[in-house]
């Protein structure tokens, strides 16, 4: 059931501020990028360096002050059937069991129950849970819950996926076993990943490339190509290495 | 990785079934006495003190009095009557108000500036008693039903209405987010997020209205009625009635334990989902 082969992203000039405390708050500075079909493309920053307001752009639930977003040449106006969005929360509801939540992103969408249970118990099974379709969200852990807010994203085939800070809530263990799992889903679904995290490891870990957005004014954004075979393997010296360079960015070392 | 286990499970033994039954009822018994030891004890002081004189039997008759006036009542129908009246009263007063709270809370949640301008009336309202308004109602609508069944219908109307709003407000908007994501129209995200994300709360203003519905009934019949149970706690009492008198007070107390019990029960149909209420 593996889904079309991604879209590609063009990020134009893009640039976004927001007012704080009465003062302007430069995030974004003419950003330009181009994201490639397939491709799993990270983004690190410092608190405050906008990578969480980049995504929300790309999803569609904030506009730019300038410049704009285009996938597949269309230039993006508002959410998109394209697209989902998994969030940092998993974002349940409460009174859907674990098969209904996954269905909700199709059922929304118009597609009758019976066929949209289906594919939901398709990807419920792809993050194995198989056995928990009928449980209701207050009964699962958080790494649990999370993979139902995967699989829900997962159901409705995007051609771009969308990740805010997917694992940031989860503890160190159930985080490792996630990143493993977001890899596997990413290479079995062939869809573009774009992932916001503030973790390095994880970045080079899932990344094909890295994109560093600069805190300071007047800063650039950076680009690191990981070139890793996969699965990667964390303790490898090329990814230490990688993680190094990633580091230095942050002036940390 | 937990599924909750709300009940721990009873294993029964391997052919020691009598001492088994034994255990189980033994268990029964404790979690029984647990539960209501305190209203029997409460039960069993009134009729000791009653029957032995310690307390004026004329002013508390002993419980079995009071049982037997209240069976007379309802196997002789005079009571029937009254039950019947009073359910209609407050029956009509309620389901007016859910019917004109729900829509109007959930439209008011939605919508800030109907909010914003009918908050602050509702608030004079709200906290204008009922009770102190019924005369106003009885000049308005006579002394007949009408004014009856409206001062219910008022007193019920805000617990309603101002829990269906705030239920309305509180529906996480991260939920919100995730169903616009999606692509959910504005009436959708009402339908499958707000609604059923507003239920817990109306719940709690209809078990509110509920027990206010029972209150303003009683207060109604004193005045004015001749029919009903609030009427027959008045009537009963002028006429020294004082057995009949609690056996209204009685079936006063089981209505307003049946109607809370049957939205408790309603709640955990419609919300299986949350936890467990109590």
């Amino acid at each position: 059931m593996a889904s079309t082969s991604g879209a590609e992203v063009s990020i134009r000039d893009l640039s976004k501020s927001f007012t704080l405390g009465g003062r302007p708050l430069q995030v974004l500075r003419t950003l330009n990028l181009d994201i490639r079909a397939g491709e799993c493309l990270v983004i690190v920053g410092a608190s405050g360096s906008g990578k969480t307001t980049l995504l929300r752009i790309l999803a569609g639930l904030e506009a730019a002050d300038n410049g704009g977003v285009a996938i597949d040449g269309k230039p993006v106006d508002g959410v998109g059937a394209e697209r989902a969005v998994i969030f940092q929360e998993p974002r349940l509801l409460p009174w859907l069991t674990v098969l209904g939540n996954v269905a909700f992103g199709l059922e929304v969408r118009g597609i009758p129950r019976r066929q949209a249970e289906e594919r939901a118990r398709f990807y419920i099974a792809l993050v194995g849970l198989a056995e928990f379709a009928d449980a209701w969200p207050r009964q699962l852990s958080g790494g649990m819950a999370q993979r139902v807010g995967i699989a829900r994203a997962l159901t409705v085939q995007p051609e771009i996926l969308l990740l805010d800070e997917p694992l940031g809530a989860l503890d160190a263990m159930t985080k490792i076993g996630m990143q493993e799992e977001l890899a596997r889903i990413w290479s079995e679904e062939n869809v573009t990943m774009v992932m916001v995290t503030h973790d390095l490891e994880e970045a080079i870990y899932l990344a094909d490339r890295v994109l560093i957005l600069p805190k300071e004014k007047g800063g650039a954004a950076r680009l690191v190509d990981v070139d890793l075979p996969r699965p990667r393997d964390r303790s490898e010296s090329r990814f230490v290495s990688y993680r190094q360079e990633l580091l230095r960015e942050f002036g940390l070392h | 990785m937990s599924l909750q286990h709300i009940e721990e499970p009873v294993i029964l033994g391997d052919g020691r079934l009598g001492t088994d039954i034994l255990r189980l009822a033994r268990a029964a018994s404790v979690r029984l006495l647990s539960r209501y030891g305190i209203l029997i004890a409460f039960l069993a002081l009134w009729q000791v003190s009653s029957s032995a004189g310690w307390v004026n039997a004329a002013v508390l008759p002993p419980i079995d009095m009071i049982v037997a006036a209240l069976w007379k009542g309802l196997a002789g129908g005079t009571l029937l009557g009254d039950i019947a009246i009073s359910l209609q009263r407050s029956g009509i007063a309620f389901v007016a108000a859910v019917v004109v709270a729900i829509p109007l809370g959930l439209f008011m949640g939605q919508v800030r500036s109907v909010e914003t301008a009918l908050d602050p009336i509702l608030q004079v309202f709200r906290q204008t008693s009922a009770l102190a308004l019924y005369p106003v109602f009885i000049l308005l609508l006579g002394l007949g039903e009408a004014s009856k069944v409206f001062v219910i219908f008022w007193a019920t109307l805000f617990p309603l209405l101002l829990n269906t709003i705030s239920g309305v407000k509180e529906v996480d908007p991260k939920l919100l987010e995730m169903a616009r994501v999606y692509g959910a129209t504005r009436l959708t995200v009402f339908r499958r997020v707000v609604l059923p994300g507003a239920v817990p709360s109306i719940f709690v203003g209809l078990r509110l209205s509920a027990t206010t519905a029972l209150l303003l009934l009683i207060a109604s019949e004193m005045i004015g009625a001749n029919k009903g149970i609030g009427f027959q706690v008045m009537n009963a009492q002028y006429n020294f009635q004082i057995p009949l008198m609690f056996a209204a007070i009685v079936i006063l107390a089981g209505l307003g334990l049946i109607a809370n019990q049957a939205l408790v029960s309603l709640q955990r149909r419609l919300c299986r989902w949350s936890q467990p209420i109590n």
